[in-house]
């Protein structure tokens, strides 16, 4: 079954990335995604980037045909929306590094806020190309999260990737679980340097999804479905995997390197 | 080990399958790491998604409309990694020791039997014909809707290969047992019976289809009764084993498809509902009402409710 909502809220939250809020019942908890559908385009996976009461908001980075369409919604558009499915961040950890790169921050900022609200200590390492598209830096501060960035530009912060930035901070604090989302081979880095130190590191994996039920296999990775047993595993899941961080399958199910069409 | 315990395992033609409950084409079926993991549930044997000629995308979102307990509508528009690719799932599967069901569609009988030979030389045990995709333009059932069409693919078909073929057929049809007969005279070791039923969901708020294709197949628990109904008509037109198809979630409604004349049955939409742990419960639940019912094996109820006492 799907609930066609009216968009209440439109926000710009970087140049590229922009947020619809509109209502929604049903309870859902960070980590989890609905499938949203635009009538006449798409309907595509998204995580909850507000996840909290009746009011629920996903975040849309344009990256293809139809997320620079969804950006051009206004308040008062219709869409349909059907879950929420997958997994949630277990939110048990009281001290918390939370890595995310690009759009990554949709899914982990919620998880963030409802950690803090119950008294963890976070501290967040963002990346993005350039200063203007880091996303969700003053949700994060407003939270209480130290946080540091990283841009590809130099533009702000540490010049380079995120993963730098993670690095040194598991080197030089300690933390009781990772939570990271972003580009994969920057989410098997975090993982890799949080493994000899004993810090268990979940990730957000995102993937293809029609059925968004466990049924299609669009989304296998693995022997995992992301739609149903994700889309947050623990990264001891993920890294023994030969597509993570390589390859992802196409709409016909095909599998294409990361970084090619 | 109890001496009385029903014997599961079931003969499609010369194919010995450990028990009847086979990974329905389409779900699960896009990688070999998925049909091992379904095999490794306890699937007596899984059917890979219908394979084509190249890499389909098949239809945009949305491809599923979800009607709580009792249904799905799907038009996923055939999406497949194409016979150029795909041996290297059924490989990937096979290695696991899966019994591995190739399923192709092609647009004519020609392309039907080169997708056949092709799929057949990666060591599937059988091919299934998928004649009846109710929604997809050029295939299924577009092909597959009259006896002369059925035939004349089947017939290309079983020159082509060793392995048994069988023929899925559509219920779209007045008489959908009548494409049965024109299979198994065609050569078809085995008829499986139904695909899903051509449905339609509008949205009213939106004054529109759901699905973005707009006419999509029916599947689940509301179909049940359509499939056993086809399997029953079959099942006394034809001497082939009949595979049975169409809402079958639990191990009761297995039953019910031996008892109207299948010898088999293949398990879909259960997956979504139930998760892949369905195929366990389907085996040890069919394995406890055979022996409460007093047969010795599954086969031994195979057409059981055509001869029920009056």
């Amino acid at each position: 079954m799907r609930t066609v909502v009216r968009v209440t809220e439109r926000v710009l939250e970087t140049p590229s990335t922009v947020t619809l809020r509109f209502p929604y019942e049903a309870p859902a908890g960070p980590g989890q995604f609905v499938m949203i559908w635009f009538p006449g385009d798409d309907e595509l996976p998204m995580s909850l980037s507000y996840t909290g009461g009746s009011s629920k908001g996903v975040t849309i980075k344009a990256m293809g045909e139809t997320s620079r369409n969804v950006q051009r919604l206004r308040v008062g558009d219709a869409v349909g929306i059907r879950g929420p499915y997958g997994n949630r961040f277990d939110l048990s950890a009281r001290r918390v590094l939370v890595v995310g790169g690009g759009s990554g921050s949709a899914v982990l900022a919620p998880a963030a806020e409802s950690a803090a609200a119950s008294g963890a200590h976070l501290t967040v390492a963002l990346g993005a190309t350039e200063a203007s598209e880091l996303l969700f830096r003053r949700r994060f501060e407003d939270m209480g999260a130290d946080v540091e960035v990283a841009t590809d530009d130099g533009s702000e912060g540490t010049h380079g990737f995120v993963t730098v930035v993670a690095e040194r901070l598991l080197a030089t604090e300690r933390f009781d679980a990772v939570w990271t989302c972003g580009p994969e081979v920057m989410m098997q880095k975090v993982a890799r340097a949080a493994g000899p130190r004993n810090v268990p590191v979940f990730c957000s994996v995102e993937r293809q999804m029609k059925c968004a039920l466990g049924m299609c296999d669009a989304c296998a990775l693995g022997p995992v479905h992301v739609c149903v047993d994700g889309p947050v595993f623990p990264a001891e899941r993920l890294l023994p995997l030969e597509e993570f961080g390589r390859s992802h399958r196409d709409p016909s199910g095909r599998r294409v390197p990361f970084g090619t069409r | 080990m109890r001496a009385d315990v029903a014997e599961l395992a079931v003969e499609i033609g010369p194919l010995r399958l450990r028990n009847p409950f086979l990974l329905a084409s389409g779900i699960w079926g896009e990688s070999g790491e998925s049909l091992a993991g379904a095999w490794d549930a306890g699937a007596g044997g899984v059917i890979t998604k219908s394979i084509g000629s190249a890499p389909r995308p098949g239809y945009p979102n949305p491809t599923i409309e979800s009607y709580s307990d009792w249904g799905l509508l799907n038009a996923m528009g055939l999406p497949n990694p194409g016979i150029e690719e795909y041996p290297r799932e059924v490989a990937a599967a096979r290695a696991r020791g899966a019994t591995v069901i190739g399923s192709v569609f092609g647009g004519d009988a020609e392309e039907f039997a080169e997708l056949a030979r092709r799929l057949a030389a990666t060591g599937v045990v059988a091919l299934e014909l998928n004649l009846s995709c109710p929604h997809a333009e050029g295939y299924g059932t577009e092909v597959g809707s009259t006896p002369d069409d059925v035939a004349a693919i089947v017939r290309a078909v079983v020159r082509e290969v060793r392995v048994p073929v069988i023929a899925k057929i559509t219920p779209n049809t007045p008489d959908p047992a009548a494409l049965a007969v024109a299979a198994e005279k065609a050569g078809a070791a085995a008829i499986s019976a139904i695909n899903t039923v051509r449905g339609l969901a509008i949205d009213a708020t939106l004054h529109r289809p759901v699905l973005a294709h707009g006419l999509g197949g029916l599947s689940g628990p509301a179909i049940k009764p359509v499939g056993l109904a086809c399997v029953w008509q079959i099942y006394s037109r034809v001497q082939v084993p009949v595979i049975g198809v169409g809402g079958i979630s639990t191990s009761e409604d297995a039953l019910e498809y031996l008892m109207a004349g299948a010898r088999a049955v293949e398990v879909g939409t259960a997956v979504a509902r139930d998760g892949i742990g369905v195929f366990g419960r389907l085996v040890s639940g069919l394995s406890e009402r055979l022996d409460a019912l007093g047969y010795r094996s599954a086969a031994a109820a195979v057409g059981a409710a055509h001869t029920a006492p009056s």
